[in-house]
């Protein structure tokens, strides 16, 4: 008698259909050895937003009598495997439906391993993840995140490579081959079966410690008790009188506490502040009001607000003055103009090292005509 | 017990000073000058019989020059609901109605509107919810919201229809309430019948009616709020229960309205039932509405004839008065409830109010029968024989005859 259970944590839309893939195909390989199992989707990230940090769960049992303990539950903790489709994730995750900054980790059990699509190294990752208080497996499968999603599935086999890794890190919930068999039956393609395993064969987990990893506390809420609530559904505006012109002349808009959209971001802008003209654009086209104004009149991205949507970049008239950047290639969410103000031939230094190495991403897109642009390339 | 009177300014003994003219209207006209009286700004309509004749007499009062309202007819129930719902959120006093199916058109705005805490009045001509075309009064119309945080209450006299409308705008927008409340007036026979009625004077309607304030809930430029965002699992079972404690703190809010609108008006009733000839009753009838006035006159004929029968009208259906029930029923033998309305498959195949009554009986040790007739549906008459026949039945299942409590019976339908 034994239950095993998987959480998937995906970009929404993006990814919801690869998700739903590997989700499905968890059930299925554990069905190929006599056991069955639930797949499901997180009800509050339906329905889902572009890049939204969201989760899908699959759970296999020995009896039914075993996961009905799961047939109700929203986000099932203690699972096996948490699989990230997308290595930003790694920063913490605050899904629909949840409050504060979760970390990508929360809901793993005791050894259990987080399974990441990524093309970093496992030291980056691992310092990107919050400290644990029990030891997990960290496993890579290496690939850059997948655009594998509801309106657009680019078949990369990245569903059934993260199978094939899934059966190699939790080989008490199926062996490789009710993997492969399921894989045939699903999707009639030898080539994806190719795929799984060679994943499998190639996935290795290094064991992360109590001691390795991000070891900033997540910020959280309380959630306040029905007296505490305003009622009639009433939430009170923000309070703009609080925000506004300081000493020095810089202003900051006021922004809410408990939303800051950040672990949507995949991609944040970098501002190169010497060729910036100030015409405030940016400023003005930011829908998340992401924009501090500085004393010296330049316009500093707050990245604690930022979605990562790219309308700055796409909006700023100066060349390479506004560049969207892979999430991955940042460490914190520190001020860009208080870098450059401090030291700016150093701050010229990073900013053409991040425009230099980004690494290409399969979803959102760097400027208006892209997409067409993309099309175009993969035709020619 | 001394039979019902019209309440005429003539009549008034409470000893307070009333003032106001005495006029030959029907519930839905007195309704409407409680509409007036309650100097309402915004009020929506779409007709359908029989609460159309509320928006006529309203209407009228707007063209004879008597009020000042906003007076929009929407394009559906629907929409006519939704508009007040939203007027009333940034400071409108609003007045809405229907009857019937039309209400339940409007259903999804009157699940939200209830969750939402507003404190609109609409008044429910009850009728049949069709098909085919059916107008008569039954009372599952006002009943389908009874668990969704609607405040209800059935009335009997057009006098008590006026006089019911301004208790009800006064309770409803109390910031411990702020619920909405369904004032059910039976079809034809309260909506389409004129009888004598005090219409109060505007200023001792004023001194017992505070102007609608939303205070800081008010929606405005100058008070950002938002009201009703997104709210997944993780809140609204705490929007539930503030609901569950609005619609608790309601039953005080009654009666200190019932007590001041007596010190005002001179009319003394007891907030959330009528006892009628229950001091000494055996066997007891209860009912809702209209149905009253054939059930008093047989209550009477059966008292000549020696038999200890009383008749409990409910007022508030929604909060219900479990205590004040358990207090005027503790002591009978068996309790008869006629519902004008069905409950098709609930227990016993019984009526919305026997349900709910056997429900607060229950915790009594001693507790009466309690055996439920349904009758007058689509408005059927239900006519003075019919009363003595259940009480006929009742008494039968006082002495453990074979009248089932576990049973129910339809009154008045063709074998
Ligand atoms: S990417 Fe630019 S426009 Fe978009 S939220 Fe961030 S700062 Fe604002
Ligand atoms: S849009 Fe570009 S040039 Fe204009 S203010 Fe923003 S960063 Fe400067």
């Amino acid at each position: 008698m034994s239950t095993g259970s998987v959480e998937v944590i995906y970009r929404g839309i993006y990814q919801k259909t690869l998700a739903k893939n590997i989700c499905r195909g968890v059930v299925f390989a554990a069905r190929k050895e006599g056991k069955i199992g639930i797949a499901f989707g997180r009800y509050s990230d339906s329905p889902e937003r572009n890049g939204i940090p969201a989760k899908q769960f699959a759970v296999v049992a020995d009896e039914q009598e075993e996961l009905e303990e799961y047939l109700s539950r929203y986000e099932p903790d203690n699972n096996d495997v948490t699989i990230a489709c997308d290595d930003t994730l790694c920063k913490g995750v605050e899904s629909w439906a949840w409050y504060g900054l979760q970390p990508i980790n929360k809901l793993l059990g005791e050894n259990g391993t987080l399974l990441v699509t990524s093309t970093q190294s496992p030291n980056k990752l691992i310092n990107f993840i919050h400290r644990k208080a029990s030891p997990y497996d960290l496993a890579l499968v290496r690939s850059e995140a997948s655009f594998s999603g509801l309106w657009v599935y680019k078949d990369d086999h990245t569903d059934v490579r993260l199978l094939g890794a899934l059966a190699k890190v939790a080989p008490h919930m199926f062996s490789i081959d009710s993997m492969l068999a399921a894989i045939k039956e699903q999707f009639k393609d030898d080539l994806k079966v190719t795929s799984a395993k060679k994943s499998y064969d190639d996935t290795e987990a290094q064991p992360v410690s109590t001691e390795q990893g991000n070891e900033e506390v997540p910020y959280s809420f309380e959630l306040p008790g029905w007296k505490e609530m305003e009622e009639g559904i009433v939430i009170r505006g923000m309070d703009m009188s609080k925000g506004g012109t300081g000493k020095d002349g810089s202003y900051v808009p006021v922004r809410n506490e408990v939303f800051k959209k950040f672990s949507t971001r995949t991609m944040r802008p970098v501002i190169n502040f010497e060729t910036c003209t100030k015409c405030t654009l940016c400023w003005l086209n930011c829908p998340d009001t992401c924009f501090d104004v500085t004393a010296d009149g330049l316009y500093d991205a707050n990245m604690e607000a930022c979605c990562g949507c790219g309308v700055c970049e796409a909006v700023c008239p100066v060349k390479e003055c506004v560049t969207m950047v892979n999430e991955e290639a940042f460490d914190d969410n520190d001020s860009q103009w208080a870098m450059w103000t401090k030291d700016k031939d150093g701050y010229g230094k990073w900013l053409a090292e991040k425009i230099a190495n980004q690494p290409a991403r399969s979803h959102g897109f760097h400027h208006i005509g892209q997409y067409e642009e993309d099309i175009a390339n993969d035709s020619a | 017990m001394t039979p019902p009177k019209a309440a005429t300014a003539e009549t008034l003994d409470g000893g307070a000073p009333v003032g106001g003219t005495e006029e030959l209207i029907s519930g839905s006209e007195a309704v409407a000058h409680a509409v007036r009286l309650a100097d309402v700004d915004v009020l929506t309509a779409y007709p359908i019989r029989p609460y159309d004749t509320v928006m006529q007499y309203v209407s009228k009062l707007i063209a004879d020059g008597e009020f000042d309202c906003e007076f929009i007819v929407a394009e559906s129930e629907h929409s006519q609901f939704e508009i007040v719902k939203h007027a009333s959120t940034v400071g409108a006093r609003v007045f809405v109605g229907s009857s019937g199916v039309g209400w339940l058109y409007a259903f999804e705005a009157l699940a939200v509107t209830a969750g939402l805490r507003v404190p609109m009045v609409a008044m429910v001509g009850n009728r049949a919810l069709d098909d085919p075309g059916a107008f008569g009064v039954e009372h599952n119309d006002a009943l389908a919201v009874r668990d969704l945080g609607w405040m209800l209450c059935w009335v009997a006299t057009a006098q008590e229809a006026l006089d019911t409308a301004l208790i009800a705008y006064r309770v409803a927008e109390d910031p411990r309430v702020s619920l909405p409340c369904a004032l059910s007036c039976d079809g034809a026979f309260l909506t389409h019948s004129q009888s004598i009625v005090n219409v109060p004077d505007q200023a001792t309607v004023d001194s017992f009616l505070p102007p609608y304030d939303r205070k800081e809930k008010l929606l405005h430029p100058d008070n950002p709020i938002t009201i009703a965002p997104q709210a997944n699992e993780d809140w609204v079972m705490e929007i539930r229960k503030q609901s569950d404690a609005g619609m608790r703190r309601a039953r005080d809010v009654i009666t200190e309205a019932y007590d001041d609108f007596g010190a005002k008006f001179g009319r003394e009733d007891e907030p959330f039932i009528e006892r009628y000839m229950m001091e000494d009753a055996e066997i007891a009838l209860v009912g809702m509405g209209t149905l009253a006035m054939p059930v008093k006159v047989a209550v009477r004929k059966m008292r000549e004839q020696g038999q200890k029968v009383g008749f409990v009208r409910v007022r508030w259906f929604r909060p219900f008065p479990v205590e004040e029930l358990q207090d005027a029923l503790g002591g009978v033998a068996a309790v008869g409830v006629i519902d004008r309305d069905y409950g098709l498959g609930s227990a016993f195949y019984g009526g919305v109010l026997a349900g709910d009554l056997r429900t607060a009986l229950y915790p009594l040790e001693d507790r009466p029968k309690v055996v439920s007739f349904i009758a007058g549906l689509g408005g059927r008459e239900i006519n003075t024989d019919n009363v003595i026949t259940i009480a006929g039945m009742v008494s039968d299942a006082a002495e453990g005859g074979t009248t089932d409590d576990q049973d129910t019976y339809w009154i008045g339908v063709r074998e």
